[in-house]
């Protein structure tokens, strides 16, 4: 989704250049060709297509070929697909603030702290390690860790720091936050570490020297220096947190809702044209929330 | 005595093709022309279903004893049914429930199935003819198998009311579920359906997160609570769903459930960690828990079971050789040897004249008629899940299936209650 967003941004523009540049007009038509036809065929089309079915009427079994504004409506007009748009947004802010923290600091340790190429491109992979595994079992493997007897509950009990097993650490709202944590920090780390290699050290010299202190430092150069880094990780943790169903019904147990989910439900019982509308909403929404990213930060200055 | 039969019955298949007389004696290929033996070895039927029925030791078995080729998909109930709809090219023969044929078969996916082709026609139980297990048997509420058996001829889509020559399914499996416990951490005798939501368990209940089933599990809990007596739990009007799922929201907030599970996997793993003591489940999943050396029981209850059945279609664009090879297919389904293998995971097969043959009467005597086991009793697996002296949960065949209070269903109000059940996962 997010890359299909940048490269679309970043397109126009290179193709016009080219063009002026040695004046045939064939030549990048024909380049942009095979990216055209792959968006189309894989994006546009499937997104048409939904479009049109959410204004089909269905039963239990089929749709119906016959035009309605009701899933529309329907969607629209029931808390319920609020709540569950309210409750995804909410995962994906926490996520968000949780994973631009870790990832930021994560990211100023790699690039400055850490001295030699070697060692910061080394102690990076070794970040990216877990991500060998799919993320479903990465989900999973939270479970005999967190239950009510699981190897938490079974330490802290043990020492005698509690009493009862804590069961708010599995099927709840901490469970699924610290998977989606868990499975997105890297998202955050990579393009943060990424726009941090770049900035050139001679400016953090120059503040230094100037008498700036370590915080100013941090607010007034790396900062506005990373911002592509967190624009770009920004979008990925956003789109990841919102399109996701597994996680939040894995670490949810089944209690706790997404739109994901919602999604999942309604096309599992062949209500394709509900699942299409709201598929459509929080497509809307997305973009949305990807145009404002946008908006604060300028993506292409650093591709 | 199984060894003995499938011996005759490849021999009879590799080289006895001449000897069509003997084909009768055995009864293996009764009503085909016994030259398209030679010809089914070569066939590879596409099967899907859920995870209950498609097992690969079927699979294998029936390439041995027949030469058919099977592939099997597993997937859980709701993929099934859209899998049967919506990619009906995709299968040669659908594995699936009764309530989900009730949703298919008006589409015209599946053909209807000629029983004058099926060899064990007169021995398939009552149940999915009449719908009675013994004569003053009740048919319990819902999609009961015997609502959704049979269909008014070779082109209908529509399903009869009664017995006619044309089915929908041929029925191969069936159970009566209830409650499942660890008798170990209940800490009481439990008894009624109203004990899933006992403050007692608070925290320690789950349900199904499958609509019509889960529904219905909350339904025999509202009964048994006395708090509201349904016209018909399998088909509810829409002021009975708002009371359902409302009940079920309030239980929800109150935190009585620890979670919500979808797939076999998921509630044995609840039973077994101890996350959860008390739940709806599936018998194979407490044999599952049990071979863990974990004690559960499948629990029975005074207000009854809620019943599900399964059988297998053929689709619609299958003909000529590939159909007699699904016919064929199905006929040795019937023909003992899977029954045997369903019978002891906990299910019930749908010819139990057959099946009896391939069990020992011990087995027999333990999974059937409710006796003590008199020699210990191991799974299709080899794990053993009862000692010596034990008796089935539930008892009897009779007790079991004579007691079912209403089966999965697929209600007229299917859209609001998906819609009201989404409510219930995001309260």
């Amino acid at each position: 989704m997010s890359t299909t967003v940048e490269t679309a941004a970043a397109k126009p523009a290179a193709r016009v250049k080219r063009a002026r540049a040695d004046g045939s007009s064939v030549g990048p038509w024909l380049l942009a060709m095979p990216l055209t036809l792959v968006l189309g065929i894989f994006l546009v089309i499937p997104i048409l297509m939904l479009i049109v079915v959410r204004f089909l009427d269905y039963n239990s079994v089929q749709i119906l070929w016959s035009f309605v504004l009701d899933n529309y409506g329907q969607a629209l007009s029931d808390p319920v697909t609020w709540e569950t748009f309210a409750v995804t947004i909410k995962y994906a802010v926490i996520t968000w603030a949780i994973t631009l923290f870790l990832g930021f600091w994560l990211s100023y340790f790699l690039a400055f702290e850490v001295r030699g190429a070697a060692w910061q491109m080394g102690l990076f992979l070794v970040c990216s390690v877990p991500f060998l595994t799919s993320n479903i079992i990465r989900t999973i493997s939270w479970i005999p860790a967190l239950g009510r007897n699981g190897i938490v509950n079974s330490v802290l009990l043990h020492f005698h720091l509690i009493h009862q097993p804590l069961t708010f650490l599995l099927y709840s709202q901490f469970a699924i936050i610290l998977a989606f944590v868990h499975l997105n920090t890297l998202f955050m780390v990579t393009p943060i570490f990424n726009s941090m290699m770049r900035i050139d050290r001679a400016l953090i010299e120059a503040a230094r020297d100037n008498g700036a202190g370590f915080w100013q430092t941090i607010f007034n150069v790396i900062l506005p220096l990373s911002k592509t880094g967190i624009g770009i990780g920004t979008i990925f943790v956003i789109t990841l947190v919102m399109g996701d169903f597994v996680s939040v019904s894995i670490m949810g147990g089944g209690q706790s809702a997404s739109v994901g989910i919602m999604i999942q439900n309604e096309m599992s019982q062949l209500q394709y044209p509900a699942a299409a509308a709201n598929a459509v909403i929080l497509l809307a929404i997305v973009l949305v929330m990807v145009f404002l990213i946008l908006r604060v930060v300028d993506i292409r200055k650093e591709l | 005595m199984s060894k003995k039969t499938t011996i005759d019955r490849r021999g009879l298949l590799k080289g006895a093709a001449a000897v069509a007389g003997t084909a009768i004696g055995s009864g293996a290929i009764t009503g085909f022309p016994t030259i398209w033996a030679q010809n089914i070895k070569n066939v590879t039927l596409r099967q899907f279903g859920t995870g209950v029925s498609n097992l690969n030791d079927i699979a294998t078995r029936c390439k041995a004893d027949t030469g058919i080729t099977i592939s099997m998909t597993a997937m859980d109930t709701d993929a099934a049914a859209i899998r049967a709809i919506t990619q009906p090219d995709s299968y040669d023969v659908a594995d699936i429930e009764y309530f989900t044929v009730k949703k298919v078969f008006p589409t015209g996916r599946l053909q209807p199935l000629d029983i004058k082709k099926i060899t064990y026609y007169d021995q398939i139980v009552p149940l999915f003819k009449d719908g009675k297990v013994t004569p003053t048997a009740s048919v319990g509420q819902g999609t009961a198998p015997c609502r959704v058996s049979y269909t008014e001829g070779p082109e209908s889509k529509k399903f009869a009311p009664g017995p006619t020559e044309w089915m929908t399914l041929i029925p191969t499996i069936y159970n009566a579920d209830t409650l499942g416990i660890r008798p170990d951490l209940v800490g009481k005798p439990i008894t009624h359906w109203k004990e899933l939501v006992d403050p007692a368990f608070k925290g320690k209940a789950a349900i199904i997160n499958i609509p019509g089933i889960g529904i219905m599990d909350a339904a025999m809990t509202i009964e048994s609570l006395g708090m509201m007596k349904y016209g018909d739990k399998g088909n509810m009007t829409k002021p009975e769903i708002d009371k359902t799922i409302a009940f079920l929201i309030e239980q929800k907030k109150g935190g009585q459930f620890r979670a919500f599970w979808k797939s076999f996997e998921e509630s044995v793993d609840l039973m077994a960690s101890g996350e959860v003591v008390i739940q709806s489940m599936w018998s194979p999943a407490v044999t599952a828990v049990r071979s863990k050396g974990i004690p559960c029981t499948f629990q029975p209850l005074a207000e009854g079971y809620r019943g599900w059945g399964g059988g297998l279609g053929i689709a619609r664009h299958l003909t000529g050789l590939e159909r007699d090879a699904a016919y064929e297919y199905i006929n040795w389904y019937l023909s003992g040897w899977t029954g045997a293998y369903l019978n002891r995971q906990g299910y019930y097969s749908a010819v139990l004249t057959t099946a009896q043959k391939y069990m020992t009467p011990n087995e027999w005597g333990y999974w059937m008629e409710g006796k003590a086991a008199t020699a210990p009793i191991v799974s299709p697996q080899g794990q053993q899940i009862a000692k010596v002296g034990d008796k089935r949960d539930g008892g009897s065949y009779y007790d079991r299936i004579g007691h079912i209070a209403c089966w999965n269903s697929v209600m007229d109000n299917d859209r609001y209650l998906i819609q009201k059940w989404n409510e219930f996962s995001v309260a």
